[in-house]
């Protein structure tokens, strides 16, 4: 039996899940919220690369790329604003962060 | 058989470092299982045939992504035990929405398939007798130009942003002033010397040469008990 795309996929769900799940579990640590957030790219990635290897084309890997690039620029900037806020305020509870109550 | 044997390796490693990345207690912890996930995320890229995806990946998420946030994590000094708090409280509705999303994501998984003009649809088919890299580099920088030079742009964007952010105007700080240098009058002068003539004849002052300078008379106590 070979691999098959199914395979992929449903290893590609259970890490979707999982980062969703983590988001939930850490609600107030930003650091593993950002950390769950890199867990649910790194699916889709998954996804992408599974899809692209069934079915031969390789725009999904292309795509793949792009994401890597927007994950991270997302990291830098994500822990480079947990940095400042940690710096100002001294703690990184994310129910704190409701200043600007969006 | 053995690809079968080490997808499944490699993917219950995966799930399983993805287990302990979320419930984890201490987040050191948690980003070294990000990186053991990230390499054996690079392996199921291996499986599936993209090798310089796979390559990407360990080299950006492990080598800059997650060493950022292990940096980050080492560096705030943060009282974790504090933040765990609403653990608890929030496991069971995380489970649920997860569970529910797991069981939506299996029955999508269940029933889908391909368009039977699926395979006529592609845009990129994969060159037979290419690497995969040289592969991707063909579309790469041809027909997804725009697009890869709009991702170096975004890089930039980050790059200055999380400078901008984290850079920290300290006060009490000495820096070079350029324009105060520039536009200093009065205590810089330009004046031609005659040749020949010494600095001093001429005026300027100068740091006494080490042998003018007197030697400081060594006192000897032969009463003192520190020889």
């Amino acid at each position: 039996m070979a691999v098959s795309l199914a395979h992929f996929l449903t290893v590609s769900a259970i890490l979707l899940v999982l980062g969703v799940f983590g988001i939930f579990l850490n609600r107030k640590n930003v650091i593993v919220i950002l950390m769950s957030v890199e867990l649910i790219l790194l699916a889709v990635n998954l996804n992408l690369v599974a899809f692209s290897a069934a079915l031969g084309d390789l725009t999904g890997q292309v795509f793949t790329m792009f994401i890597l690039t927007v994950a991270a620029a997302e990291a830098a900037i994500g822990l480079a604003i947990v940095v400042i806020y940690f710096r100002n305020r001294g703690t990184i509870e994310v129910e704190d962060i409701s200043t600007l109550k969006g | 058989m053995i690809a079968t044997f080490a997808f499944y390796v490699f993917a219950a490693i995966l799930i399983a470092s993805a287990v302990m990345v979320v419930t984890s207690r201490n987040p050191v912890h948690s980003v070294l299982f990000l990186i053991l996930a990230f390499f054996n995320a690079a392996a199921l890229f291996l499986i599936a045939g993209a090798e310089f995806l796979a390559m990407i990946l360990v080299i950006v998420y492990v080598g800059a992504v997650a060493v950022l946030f292990l940096f980050v994590v080492m560096m705030l000094d943060i009282d974790f035990a504090q933040l765990r708090e609403g653990f608890q409280r929030y496991a069971p509705i995380g489970a649920i929405i997860g569970g529910i999303l797991l069981l939506e994501l299996f029955m999508v998984l269940a029933t889908w398939r391909f368009a039977p003009e699926a395979a006529a649809l592609r845009m990129n088919p994969n060159p037979p007798g290419v690497t995969n890299a040289e592969a991707l580099g063909r579309i790469l920088y041809t027909d997804n130009i725009f697009l890869f030079q709009g991702a170096g742009l975004i890089l930039l964007v980050a790059m200055i942003g999380a400078i901008v952010l984290t850079l920290r105007d300290r006060p009490g700080t000495r820096r070079q002033d350029i324009a105060a240098q520039v536009s200093r009058a009065g205590s810089v002068s330009v004046r031609s010397v005659p040749q020949g003539a010494g600095l001093k004849e001429i005026g300027i002052l100068r740091p006494p040469s080490p042998e003018e300078e007197k030697p400081k008379q060594v006192e000897h106590h032969h009463g003192g008990g520190h020889h």
